[in-house]
């Protein structure tokens, strides 16, 4: 065997998280998505920007703010502890509310780009078929955004996968709870394992490679089937 | 059904302002004709519901879909109407059948009038039904959108220019599917349209607009020859006229069709010439009737028919538009020089013979 036991904990972790993540965020990043997409109020303009923030901001800067927010006397912590939930830095639920922030605008924005791009007439034909709103967001828009969702679900994960300041910060290092793999290769160079570095910063690249091979041959081909 | 539509509303956007009044009958095809930025399709998205912003009072079939007044508002999917977009707009995650299927679903099992596959027929769509809407031809995609719209069951049909996007030879597919639907329906049809051919070939009743607002509204017989209106003033501007076949005159190929008024004389050009009584509509233009004092004799012109001025008005620089009454209803444009016209005294009351040199059936 290649990797080490506490690289394939750290890599089971990561899937864990990713795809935890990738599941809040459909649930949440869709609905913000057509919410942006639908609305006129001015909050729209504010709202995509700050959704859009992880993006340029320092992942270390966001953690930062995560672990006050969620800290003892941090309003999130306040409140998590009143619920007797406890506190969430350094903690597996800590790293996914964290990752959700993360990964926000990779879910959102290709999502709601999908989506405006698809306008109003779409909606137009579902009412004068009878369609309610709700019915048509089902039926009619979330099929008709298909390549938008896929591309979101796929950068939301992988992205996850290989975000490392924000879990220093959030979620420190602890072994098979935040412990994930970009965490174990800097403990693997730190602790001067270079071998073994290489061996799961090579499971990284390829998995990043063919998960963004995927998504460019399945955009490809609905551009080659498209009208 | 015979209850029809009656529409009053208001909606201000900007510098335009749609201010309409419209009665329509319960069946038929009504034509809404005007320039572009008349207010065309405003209209027909106020009728379903698309312009929550309109104000005003709509009822169709005598169910009330909106009441001001009263507050109230049936929202677009809960009104039981078709409509058909100028581009077709399927829903291309859908095959043809799962479109026209779509809406048939959701129309409650009381309200459906029709199966789904009602339309099918109608429009000879029957042998794309496993196809996806990529790969139909803009004419079928259109015909698809049609029967998608009717298998709603709808108690109007509104149909946006459903011609506008196609080239000619696709309009010339689907022109004969449309005439055929409209006269098999038993619900109105608002028929958005700036095409005056549409108008000849389609139309029962039509509604001019102009700047929002309602220019004239009738019977579409009756507005094509009215020189008070625009129709009447432009160059392919000419009157319909009903009439039925009554025989074909073999050995010359010509097909008689009788009128109020007399009889009219054109080739038989169809492949399978139309039984006899078949009722029929021609158009004749008014660049193509030319006016007589006494009957012509020795004329290649074959249809001349005895006429009575019923008035002069002024058209294009040295032009007049001469309106003629032929039986009890009948009536057709002339024009002529204003030079002939002072030659020959046409005025109100005189006997004339028109010379009509086209007559084209339009239906």
């Amino acid at each position: 065997m290649l990797l080490t036991p506490a690289d394939l904990q750290a890599i089971g972790l990561t899937l864990k998280v990713a795809t935890l993540t990738t599941a809040i965020l459909l649930l949440l990043g869709v609905p913000l998505a057509w919410w942006l997409a639908r609305t006129r109020s001015w909050l729209k303009t504010p709202l995509a920007t700050v959704v859009a923030l992880p993006i340029v901001l320092p992942p270390s800067v966001l953690g930062f703010y995560l672990l006050v927010a969620m800290g003892p006397n941090g309003p999130v912590g306040q409140w998590t502890q009143a619920l007797g939930l406890g506190l969430l830095p350094f903690s597996f639920t800590g790293l996914v509310v964290a990752s959700v922030f993360y990964s926000l605008p990779f879910m959102v924005q290709p999502v709601h780009n999908a989506m405006e791009a698809m306008g109003n007439r779409p909606l137009e034909v579902a009412a004068s078929l009878r369609a309610s709103p709700l019915d048509t967001f089902f039926s009619v828009v979330l099929p008709l955004c298909r390549p938008g969702l896929v591309t979101g679900v796929i950068m939301s994960f992988a992205h996850t996968v290989g975000e490392f300041g924000v879990v220093l910060m959030v979620g420190g290092n602890i072994a098979g709870e935040t412990r994930v793999a970009s965490v174990q290769i800097y403990d693997h160079v730190e602790a001067l394992e270079y071998a073994e570095a290489h061996r799961l910063a090579a499971v990284l690249l390829v998995f990043s490679f063919a998960v963004l091979l995927a998504l460019q041959l399945y955009n490809a081909r609905r551009r080659r089937s498209a009208p | 059904m015979s209850a029809g539509l009656t529409l009053q509303t208001r909606l201000a956007r900007g510098a335009f302002t749609l201010d309409l009044d419209l009665t329509l009958p319960g069946r038929g095809l009504t034509a809404l004709f005007g320039a572009s930025g008349s207010g065309k399709t405003t209209c027909l998205r106020v009728l379903a519901g698309l312009e929550p912003a309109a104000s005003g009072r709509l009822s169709v079939g005598g169910e009330l879909w909106q009441d001001t007044a009263r507050g109230l508002f049936v929202p677009p999917h809960q009104r039981a109407l078709g409509y058909v977009f100028q581009e077709a707009s399927l829903f291309d995650h859908l095959s043809v059948q799962d479109n026209i299927r779509f809406g048939y679903r959701r129309t409650p099992a009381a309200q459906r009038r029709y199966g789904w596959d009602h339309g099918l027929e109608l429009l000879g769509i029957g042998h794309l039904l496993q196809r996806m809407p990529h790969e139909l031809s803009g004419g079928e995609r259109q015909r698809v959108a049609m029967a998608r719209a009717l298998a709603t069951s709808p108690r109007v049909l509104l149909m946006d220019e459903p011609l506008a996007a196609l080239d000619a030879p696709r309009k010339a597919e689907i022109l004969p599917w449309l005439e055929q639907l409209h006269q098999k329906l038993d619900i109105p049809v608002v028929y958005v349209t700036h095409s005056a051919d549409e108008v000849a070939r389609l139309a029962d009743h039509l509604v001019l607009l102009e700047q929002g607002r309602v220019m004239a509204q009738g019977p579409v017989l009756e507005l094509m020859t009215r020189t008070d209106l625009p129709l009447a003033h432009g160059d392919s501007a000419g009157a319909l006229v009903e009439a039925v076949t009554c025989g074909l005159q073999s050995d010359s190929d010509l097909c008689e069709l009788r009128f109020d008024g007399g009889t009219l004389l054109l080739p038989q050009t169809r492949a399978t010439p139309l039984p006899d009584r078949t009722p029929v509509r021609v158009r004749i233009q008014a660049r193509d009737v030319s006016l007589s004092l006494v009957q012509p004799e020795q004329t290649s012109v074959l249809n001349c028919l005895p006429a009575t001025v019923a008035d002069v008005s002024e058209d294009g620089p040295g032009q007049v538009l001469v309106g003629l009454r032929l039986g009890q209803e009948t009536r057709l444009l002339s024009r002529i020089s204003r030079l002939s016209c002072e030659r020959l005294g046409i005025a109100p009351g005189l006997p004339v013979y028109a010379q009509i040199k086209g007559v084209a059936m339009v239906r």
